[in-house]
Parts: structure tokens; C-alpha cells; sequence
């Protein structure tokens, strides 16, 4: 073949680069929508409460996911300091995905129960309270919003039309739930329940 | 259950895979052995011709792939032929090595414990006390401590707002090798009620009547006064004395240590916030994260604070 032609006329030369860079995808993503081991929750998961799933969207928008992953690698250096590795069946009913991937501070994926509902209180307040070797910035204002959950419910059908299985009883009380609860009440639910669907964390 | 990958690929999706694979690998070297030559042949002085193109006086010669970069690809291919027979990639095809990244996973878990399970069996073996006196021991137990209790306590031990100093003879729940072993296996929570019904003078007078225990400043009226109401509503956990019960993890209120005296605050807000409000301890389980060997090496190392203060 000539490649003069390829060269020579743009719209050939894209479609052609699209064509080739699809493979990869189409070989290592495609499969995985298929797949059971990747589309099955694990035995127990259940989607979040409205409290827990208000919390995530505070994770999300105080960017913890930019320094905190929620990845745990097979890896015994891993395994032995955060538990036992991810697998794909705990994260069904992630949309997106909090994976992270830099570690600025530890990874979070099983911190749920790790510490009390106390020492998180404190630790946002001003981290160094509690770890003076810290780095991590304090999130005092968490204590002053209180949530209004009138956007809950929305949240929650988006969900469940992506296959979160959300009983419309769950989202007929989320406001309910979520009204008047400080955001930190939230973001600490929802810290509290990260990985603890595997019984025995080693 | 716990397989990062497992073999529940159908054969359709296993065959989509091997196809795209190999006939990604397949074009590729179609592509490089199509372009492998031109047409043009050098003349008899070795000069090729130029392609034609020119860019402010610049012109590039038609010669063929260079005979190095042409064997690196030829070479980049047999690589991924012979990682393909070796490692799983081609849909539910293992490889002859069989690895998995689970398979290294064990692997590496099964070389520490082959390494570190006698040592961990050795120190399980010694009594906490004589434990706390083995220098060798404790280093292995203040990482351990490190790694999982300074978050909370502090790598100092000294505790902090709400969450005990392990360094002092204090104990909410008993300072023995087995209320520590405890402590640690099955973690604590430490309830006192709210007491905001008794009303706000109540309250002022159990307040002074709190301070006078451990000898502070107090209102001497008050305090006698809210004595009663001590034995009535607080001595059952606290004790008649204020010696506290390990037992329930109340605390003595005789030692002037007060766990919930935030920076800045005077002792007798502390006591007032607390009878208003309750307060609420918890300590997590730790057995489930380290396991018993360790926690036996921790509660040596926390046994080990006091003798060294």
C-alpha cells in the first residue's frame, strides 16, 4: 500500500488512527461490560443510605479522591496496611468510580470502621489535632453547612436508573433523612461504611 | 469470590479477544513488512531520490525503514508472541506459567508468614510483663503501634482530646495484661449520658462538686449541694468516691486527668459540656486488622509506657 495515500488525504488518515487505537479498548474494556466477576455485586452490598450517598458527593466535591485513593492492589505491602484487595464485584454501584490514583494521603477503600466517628469529627475539623505530623488541610466549614436534601432524590433515581438497586420507599424518605444533618455527618457515614462489606479485613 | 479476574469469560468474548489481539499483532507487522521497501532504487552512487516534499528548502529522501528499527519491531513482536504463550491475555487462556496476580499475591503473603510466624509464635509464647521487658520485642511492637494506634493516641502515646494518653497509671478500663488484651481484641465504648434533664443548676452544682473531688477550685456551696445528687444520679458508675469503675470504663474524677479538656478550655466547661451533653468513646476492634499475635506485641508496648515513665 501506498502510504502516500494515508498521508495525503486527512479524513482517511483519522478514520484510520481511530480504527487502530480502538483495539485496545475494544480488546480490554468491551469484555468487561460482560462479565460477571466485574458486573455482580459481592454477597451483602447494599447501594448507600441517602446520609452516605450525600457524604460521597461531599468526598467528591471537596476533591478527597485528588489525594486519597479507594484502591487497595494485590500486594502484601497493601494487603498488610489497608486489608484485603479491591475486587470488582464491591463497586457495582460505584458511579464513577473513586478509584483515585495518587496517594498523598493513605488509601481509604477499607477505612470504614478503622477509627471512631469521633476521631474523624476531629480529624476534619484540623487534622493535626489529632495526627500533628499532618498535612492534610482542615474542613472546619463541613460543621457549619447543614444539607438540605432537596437534590437527594434526584441523585437517587439517576442511580437507580443505572442499576442501583434503590427501592422507590428509599427514595421517597431521602430528604427526610438528609434534611437538617451537618455536612460532616455525612462525609462521616459514608467514610464509615468504605469496605466493610468483606467480613475480616485480612 | 475474591478473584480479581476470574475464568467466567463466555467463549464468545474469550474468542473477541484472542481475534483483536492477534490480529492487532498480525497488521501491525503486514503494515511494517508493506512498507519495508520503496520503489525507488538508489543510483549508482548511492543517492536516493527525495519524496518530492519540500519545506523552505528542505527535502526528505524516500529511503527504506531503517535495517535497526526494522528488526526492533520484528523483535517487539516475538516478545509479545512469547509473553502471550506465557502469561494469561489471550481470553480464558492461562499461559504455560500459570501466574495470576492473586497466585503472587499468595505467594508473597505465604513467604512472610514462612519468615515472620515463628518470630510473632515466639513473643505469643511470653507473658506480657516479661514481654514489655524484651528491647527487641518492643521494636517490633512500637511499629506495629505506630502503623495502627498513634492515629488516635498519638506516636507519642500521650493521647489527646477524647482519646486516652497511654503513658499515665490512668486507666478507664483496667491497666492489667488482660483489660489491655482485651481492650485491643474486642475494642470499647465508653457511654455517659446526657444529663441535661437534671437542669442547669443541678448541673452547676455537680460541676463544682467535680472540680472539689480532684482538689480544684469550687464553690464550696454548690459542691455540697451537688454532692447529693452525685450519689444519687452519678456514684453508680462513678463510684462513691469518684474512684471511677474499670469495669464500665468510668473514669476516676479524683486525679485531676480529664480525657475531654479541649485545648483552651477551662476544666470546669469541660465537666459542664460533658453533663449537658454525654459523651460517647470508641475504641475499634483491633483483632480483625492485626491479628492476635500482634495485638499480643502491642499490649505489651502499651504495658511497657508506664515502666518507662
Amino acid at each position: 500500500m501506498k502510504h502516500e495515500i494515508v498521508e495525503k488525504n486527512v479524513g482517511l488518515l483519522a478514520v484510520l488512527i481511530l480504527v487502530a487505537i480502538s483495539f485496545g479498548g475494544l480488546a480490554e474494556v468491551v469484555p468487561l461490560f460482560f462479565q460477571e466477576d466485574t458486573t455482580e455485586p459481592v454477597e451483602g452490598l447494599e447501594p448507600l443510605s441517602a446520609l452516605e450517598l450525600e457524604g460521597r458527593d461531599i468526598y467528591r466535591r471537596e476533591g478527597c479522591v485528588g489525594c486519597h485513593s479507594q484502591m487497595i492492589r494485590p500486594f502484601r505491602a497493601e494487603t498488610e496496611r489497608y486489608g484485603h484487595y479491591n475486587v470488582a464485584g464491591e463497586q457495582v454501584y460505584e458511579h464513577n468510580f473513586l478509584w483515585g490514583s495518587k496517594r498523598t494521603g493513605p488509601d481509604l477503600a477499607r477505612v470504614g470502621g478503622r477509627y471512631s466517628d469521633d476521631w474523624h469529627r476531629a480529624h476534619m475539623y484540623n487534622p493535626r489535632d489529632v495526627v500533628p505530623e499532618s498535612i492534610m488541610p482542615a474542613y472546619p466549614w463541613l460543621f457549619d453547612n447543614t444539607l438540605d436534601g432537596e437534590a437527594t432524590p434526584k441523585k437517587m433515581r439517576a442511580l437507580q436508573r443505572l442499576g442501583v438497586p434503590y427501592t422507590d420507599e428509599d427514595i421517597a424518605n431521602a430528604t427526610a433523612e438528609v434534611r437538617g444533618q451537618q455536612e460532616i455527618t455525612a462525609l462521616v457515614a459514608y467514610l464509615q461504611q468504605l469496605g466493610t462489606v468483606f467480613e475480616g479485613t485480612r | 469470590m475474591n478473584n480479581l479476574w476470574g475464568d467466567s469469560l463466555s467463549s464468545f468474548w474469550s474468542a473477541w479477544i484472542i481475534i483483536i489481539t492477534l490480529g492487532t499483532i498480525g497488521l501491525s507487522v503486514w503494515i511494517l513488512l508493506a512498507n519495508r521497501r520503496t520503489d525507488k532504487i538508489p543510483d549508482a552512487e548511492g543517492n536516493v531520490e527525495t519524496t518530492g516534499h519540500a519545506a523552505d528548502g528542505i527535502e526528505e529522501y524516500d529511503n527504506p525503514l531503517p535495517q535497526w528499527w526494522f528488526k526492533l519491531f520484528i523483535l517487539t513482536v516475538v516478545f509479545a508472541l512469547g509473553y502471550l504463550v506465557l502469561y494469561p491475555g489471550l481470553g480464558n487462556y492461562a499461559g504455560i506459567l500459570g501466574w495470576t496476580q492473586e497466585g503472587q499475591w499468595e505467594e508473597e503473603v505465604a513467604q512472610a508468614e514462612e519468615r515472620f510466624t515463628p518470630i510473632f509464635a515466639r513473643y505469643q509464647e511470653v507473658p506480657i510483663p516479661e514481654l514489655a521487658e524484651d528491647p527487641e520485642a518492643m521494636q517490633v511492637a512500637e511499629r506495629i503501634y505506630q502503623n495502627n494506634c498513634a492515629v488516635c493516641h498519638g506516636s507519642n502515646a500521650q493521647g489527646g482530646y477524647g482519646f486516652p494518653n497511654l503513658t499515665n497509671d490512668d486507666w478507664l478500663y483496667g491497666g492489667e495484661p488482660e483489660n489491655i488484651l482485651t481492650t485491643l481484641n474486642n475494642g470499647r465504648n465508653g457511654n455517659m449520658p446526657a444529663w441535661q434533664q437534671l437542669g442547669g443548676n443541678n448541673i452547676e452544682n455537680l460541676t463544682q462538686y467535680v472540680l472539689s473531688l480532684s482538689g480544684l477550685e469550687h464553690d464550696e456551696e454548690r459542691a455540697e449541694s451537688g454532692g447529693n445528687t452525685y450519689m444519687a444520679v452519678c456514684a453508680a458508675c462513678h463510684g462513691q468516691e469518684g474512684l471511677g469503675n474499670t469495669a464500665l470504663g468510668a473514669p476516676n474524677l479524683t486525679n485531676d486527668i480529664w480525657l475531654y479538656l479541649a485545648p483552651g478550655q477551662t476544666v470546669g466547661d469541660s465537666i459542664r459540656q460533658t453533663l449537658r451533653n454525654g459523651r460517647n468513646g470508641h475504641m475499634p476492634a483491633q483483632a480483625a486488622y492485626i491479628g492476635e499475635e500482634r495485638v499480643h506485641l502491642v499490649a505489651a508496648y502499651v504495658y511497657s509506657l508506664r515502666l518507662s515513665n
